[in-house]
């Protein structure tokens, strides 16, 4: 089986209206090529689920200033001026969420959990409209799982099965992600045959992913 | 008078006296960076940067600069031998397991019952928590790392009037002023800066300021 496709093919399969994950952490980890093409695209009324809003000129970041999104679930947007300025003049809603509560409602989400409880988040606003449930005594929070419609992940290296390793700091949300969404798409900077990759070096197996970009044949 | 950048410096320095040997330490952006710096001579201090290592290096030169490699503030970084990469779930399964001893943060206002409002001012400064509501109530440890007042308002209250970021989580404030430690009775000042007056100091503070029986110079 082959899962390589066309950067074209890749951002057809986003639709306007869609809930996507796109992968990284502050631009690092992102599939920037992906992101790109979407942008030329201009696909529209998205809903984003990722850790942060990127820069205005890096990363996610560029598909919030180019308006493709009609709510984003992220951690942090402070690195990104023009996602609180849509969020304060009411263009766009935020959600925030604590970071290790997000990763865990998309594991979840992935991973057929129905939710997952933290005690994080106890006692702010992050607590609002969500069941609390005593174990043993003390006090979590319920938080549900998420899923997407579609992932945009970043990894360095795929066999063209979908098996993948990373570089440094790129797995952040990477590795998660995929589990969640319907359609897993992964740019890479390198694919190899099957059989070329050492099964002790694969960190997410292929069975999460089902397309394949080879960004280092772009 | 200190400026600014001897004011963070002087409090790095005593934070980092606090950060034992073969602690496992995640440090906020900002003023607790600098703490990296002042870890004294002899203690292997493991550095954890949420977004996927542990053994958080020095920033690189210009020409080693590899993208992949940045600390949780998006700033190039390096890893140190014996260091490791992991993706964002087992990170802060790290965090809110209770395995990073010492977390050190800066804070908008801290009330002397331990809670912290840090993420954000209503209608004009909204970034979002990051990692910081798992770091609160995770780590083993709290420290806030801050100048005392903002302007000249006190940020050491009886109560938060911001959004908190965690409740009843903070362990020990350091300031240019001196260390504070939050306990059952609310801050005791364990340390003075002698540049300061105790005068000066409790002025300094919105809320009750115990002065501590063992009370020490702050180095």
């Amino acid at each position: 089986m082959n899962k390589l496709i066309s950067l074209e093919d890749a951002v057809n399969l986003v639709r306007d209206g869609d809930t996507i994950m796109i992968g990284g952490f502050l631009s690092v980890g992102t599939p920037d090529r992906l992101i790109d093409a979407l942008i030329a695209k201009g696909t529209k009324n998205l809903t984003l689920i990722c850790n942060d809003t990127g820069f205005i000129d890096r990363g996610v970041g560029k598909m919030v200033v180019a308006k493709m999104f009609k709510k984003i679930l992220t951690s942090h947007i402070g690195t990104n001026k023009e996602t609180g300025r849509q969020m304060l003049e009411g263009e766009i809603e935020v959600v925030l969420i604590p970071q290790g509560t997000l990763i865990e409602q998309i594991r979840a989400g992935g991973f057929g959990l129905g939710g997952v409880l933290t005690k994080t988040g106890l006692g702010t606003e992050v607590e609002k409209g969500k069941q609390i449930v005593d174990i043993d005594g003390e006090k979590h929070l319920l938080e549900k799982p998420l899923r997407a419609n579609v992932a945009l992940l970043f990894a360095e290296k795929a066999d063209v099965r979908g098996n993948l390793t990373f570089h440094g700091a790129t797995r952040n949300f990477n590795t998660h992600m995929g589990a969640a969404a319907d359609i897993s798409i992964v740019e890479v900077n390198e694919v190899v045959k099957i059989g070329e990759m050492c099964p002790d070096e694969v960190v997410v197996p292929g069975v999460f992913v089902t397309h394949i970009v080879d960004g280092g044949a772009l | 008078m200190m400026d600014k950048q001897q004011m963070q410096e002087f409090i790095a320095k005593r934070v980092a006296l606090e950060l034992k040997d073969g602690a496992l330490v995640n440090l906020g952006i900002g003023l607790p960076t600098l703490t990296a710096n002042f870890v004294p001579e002899g203690r292997d201090v493991l550095f954890q940067s949420e977004n996927g290592f542990i053994g958080l290096g020095p920033t690189p030169e210009e020409d080693q600069i590899d993208p992949c490699i940045a600390n949780a503030g998006g700033l190039p970084v390096t890893i140190l031998p014996g260091g490791s990469f992991f993706d964002s779930a087992l990170s802060f399964g790290i965090i809110r397991g209770g395995h990073v001893d010492t977390t050190v943060l800066g804070a908008l206002q801290v009330a002397e019952n331990g809670d912290i409002a840090s993420y954000m001012i209503p209608g004009k400064m909204v970034p979002g928590m990051g990692g910081a509501m798992d770091l609160l109530s995770g780590a083993k440890k709290v420290i806030v790392a801050m100048e005392h007042t903002n302007k000249g308002n006190p940020k050491l209250l009886k109560e938060c009037t911001l959004p908190l970021t965690a409740v009843k989580a903070v362990d020990m404030i350091v300031t240019e002023m001196g260390v504070i430690e939050v306990t059952e009775v609310g801050f005791v000042l364990i340390e003075q800066n002698p540049a300061y007056t105790l005068d000066e100091i409790k002025a300094a503070t919105g809320a009750e300021l115990t002065i501590s029986q063992a009370l020490k110079q702050m180095a």
